[in-house]
């Protein structure tokens, strides 16, 4: 035990004493979810859509007046030329076009079918698609009304039927990104500070050549991993209870789900980082490389696979079955239930097992693989 | 041009050598830094999709007739959504949305067939997990859009019904989708993904090299050998501009193969802009090596000031639009925003450099800047 501490003590002056490093990995979490959490936001205010009319005609006015009355649209420009609209969506100033024919009045006084040109900047995806379902959703309102009106005038007693939605958004009434976000970035953090600490923190010791006096004096390999790993133990979990401050004191997001529970499994995740970051120094010689193979082989994939911002359902299957050994998957869940569900432990005990089954099975593999590189 | 020239002169060939041999002789790094970019590119083009596919739903049916069966199998004909269960109870619909079972819960009221006969206006109710908020509205798109799909063919059917012939939708609502049209993110995300890659390989490999020396001490037999510090810098750091040069050509080679991405502009215009970018990522990468005596340090400042602002403030995967005023001018502190619009005008929209000459202008007053800055301190450093 005492030996632990020793190491323990070693870690802590290191790291205190490099004011730099010491300042930055406080800062970073503080900035990154501030930032993060303004910045990384999806929600689709208003699409700016330039309107091109060619018919200017009550109908057509009362046409865009659909589109100018709902939160989804903000009219950038209204036009009478066809090259206004491709140099705003070519600079990108308009995401949707509206174009609307000479004769669009008078085909729908006539009974004729009226055209409407609707043309998409397909380039953000998200907000195109959010955009056309939108758009097609006024639209067929508008023409469900034409239609109706068209058969009181026939003079029919029977009025069809409509369907409403009537929609409730559970979790997170407002659809903000931020609430979704700021949990998730919660469990980025702490996998990038441990596995990247951890791994360079071994690898330094080999690179500049002080491992091997390490491994004369009489500290058992265990003791060695276990003092190394403390420190950021104690790292991860100042971050999260810093994030936990920070997130209620600036974002108004208390965690639901108790912070005891989310202490307590964030502790079973940490296992999970530490074990891949020891495994990462296993395998490296040199802190250039621990962090290159940390980077590219485990933050990429955890931050594109895990469903930190791309929802696990939509990928291929073989992807699908990949993201089951990622760790932070879990997390995901674990964290986004407590920030945003308030769920407890019954539901979320799968995760936990999950998490706890990987960090023992990682924590072994690569103690053991430690081992071997010592003796 | 006069700059390989300058390099020329100067003493930098035995440096570029010196570090080429240690990238080689470290087979992996060479590796991960030359084809992870396009491996990476390949699976998140097919993993990174913004379409909402899929999405397991759950409906639960008090009405139990053919109308509201009906109903309801517009949903899945579709490949939005997947039906997960048939509820038989509504307390089961806690259970399925607090587990991350299901997205959407649709429950169809009792009098629902009722009220669709009668001619009255039928409510559904439809329960939607926001906390992915993204996902949520793009789904409730979808679940709005096949609702009033289905009430346009129910007045079709009575406009029908009530004897007219021939029957005709009112409005031809035709849309066309520019640049992407099939809505594939791959395309959104290809040229995201070449400037995410180029900032991770250029800031990141530039400052660690620098640092390593820094922190080994063999910095100091370099400076008391009869290398100059600008023959030192051009040293280090062109062997990363020549890698990430191949790896960008790999990307957008991997990009054509899976995903049928080509380059709808000008070649030339894409190198010059990319070199521009190089130049200012290696000045980056420098600067932080001016500052950060050990590897550790200049990864961490590196992963804050370049790594993480590419991946989240350039417009990459958000939208800078969408952001609040302070953070879209933070924004242009990222020569990453100014290289992703002209990226994307290249590739997706063959837009020449009338439309993005600003983008260019800028890059290349950033690139000046760091260039010069980090000289100076480097100097500063090996002095």
């Amino acid at each position: 035990m005492k030996a632990i501490l020793h190491i323990v003590r070693k870690e802590f002056i290191q790291f205190m004493q490099d004011r730099k490093m010491f300042g930055i990995s406080i800062v970073a979490p503080i900035l990154q979810l501030i930032i993060l959490g303004y910045a990384a936001t999806f929600d689709v205010s208003k699409i700016p859509i330039v309107v091109c009319d060619y018919d200017n005609s009550p109908s057509s006015r009362e046409f865009i007046r659909k589109f100018t009355n709902t939160d989804y649209f903000r009219v950038a420009r209204y036009t009478d030329d066809l090259k206004d609209v491709d140099e705003m969506l070519d600079c990108g100033s308009a995401s949707v076009a509206v174009i609307i024919p000479v004769d669009f009045q008078k085909k729908l006084i006539n009974g004729n079918v009226a055209q409407i040109m609707l043309i998409v900047d397909g380039t953000e995806t998200s907000t195109a698609n959010v955009g056309l379902n939108h758009a097609s959703v006024i639209i067929s309102q508008y023409m469900q009304n034409i239609m109706v009106e068209a058969l009181v005038k026939q003079g029919t007693r029977k009025i069809p039927a409509r369907v409403m939605p009537e929609v409730r958004i559970w979790y997170n009434p407002e659809l903000r990104s931020r609430n979704f976000m700021v949990p998730g970035v919660l469990g980025l953090l702490l996998m990038v500070i441990t596995t990247i600490l951890t791994s360079l923190a071994i690898v330094r010791e080999k690179e500049l050549g002080t491992l091997e006096q390490l491994i004369v004096t009489p500290i058992k390999p265990y003791q060695l991993i276990i003092g190394k790993f403390l420190p950021f133990i104690i790292l991860g979990l100042v971050d999260v209870i810093l994030v936990v401050f920070l997130t209620n004191l600036v974002f108004g997001l208390p965690v639901k789900g108790g912070v005891l529970v989310l202490l307590l499994l964030s502790l079973v995740f940490l296992m999970t980082t530490l074990g891949l970051g020891l495994f990462v120094s296993t395998i490296s010689k040199t802190q250039q490389q621990a962090m290159m193979t940390a980077i590219f082989f485990c933050i990429m994939p955890m931050i594109f696979f895990s469903g930190f911002v791309f929802p696990i359902e939509n990928m291929p299957t073989i992807l699908r079955y990949v993201s089951y050994f990622l760790p932070l998957r879990y997390y995901f869940v674990i964290v986004r239930g407590l920030f945003l569900k308030g769920v407890g432990l019954n539901i979320l005990w799968p995760q936990a097992l999950a998490l706890l089954i990987f960090g023992i099975t990682i924590l072994t593999l690569s103690s053991l693989r430690f081992h071997k590189k010592l003796e | 041009m006069i700059h390989i020239k300058q390099a020329m002169s100067l003493n930098v060939m035995p440096i570029v050598k010196k570090e080429f041999r240690q990238i080689k002789r470290d087979k992996r790094i060479l590796g991960v830094l030359l084809f992870i970019p396009s491996l990476l590119l390949v699976m998140f083009g097919y993993a990174l999709n913004f379409d909402v596919k899929n999405t397991p739903m759950a409906v639960y049916d008090e009405d139990r007739s053919i109308v509201s069966r009906s109903f309801l199998e517009k949903f899945f004909v579709t490949e939005h959504f997947n039906l997960y269960k048939q509820l038989e109870n509504k307390k089961e619909i806690d259970e399925l949305l607090d587990g991350e079972m299901v997205r959407v819960v649709l429950v169809v009221p009792h009098d629902f067939s009722k009220k669709i006969q009668r001619g009255e206006e039928a409510r559904i109710q439809v329960i939607v997990d926001g906390s992915n908020s993204n996902a949520a509205s793009i789904t409730l798109g979808y679940v709005n859009t096949i609702i009033q799909q289905y009430s346009l063919n129910v007045i079709s059917e009575a406009i029908i019904k009530s004897g007219r012939r021939q029957f005709q939708l009112p409005v031809d609502f035709r849309p066309r989708i520019l640049y992407n049209p099939e809505l594939r993110s791959a395309k959104f995300l290809v040229p995201g993904l070449i400037a995410f890659i180029l900032m991770v390989t250029t800031v990141i490999s530039t400052s660690l090299s620098i640092a390593r020396e820094r922190e080994l001490g063999t910095i100091e037999q370099i400076m008391i050998s009869p290398v100059k510090p600008i023959e030192l810098i051009l040293g280090k750091t062109l062997p990363y501009v020549l890698i990430s040069v191949v790896a960008t050509i790999a990307i957008l080679f991997a990009g054509y193969i899976f995903f049928g991405v080509t380059i709808k502009g000008s070649i030339f215009l894409l190198s010059l802009v990319t070199f521009i970018f190089l130049v200012t990522g290696l000045g980056m990468g420098l600067l932080i090596s001016s500052l950060a005596e050990t590897q550790q340090l200049a990864f961490m400042i590196a992963a804050i000031t370049s790594l993480l602002p590419t991946f989240i403030l350039s417009g990459f995967i958000f939208p800078i639009r969408n952001m609040p005023i302070v953070i879209q001018g933070i924004t242009y502190l990222l020569p990453a925003r100014y290289f992703l619009v002209a990226l994307r005008a290249i590739i997706l929209k063959g837009a020449g450099i009338e439309a993005f000459w600003e983008q260019v202008l800028y890059l290349t007053i950033y690139a000046i800047l760091m260039l010069g800055i980090s000289s100076l301190k480097m100097k500063k450093v090996l002095a």
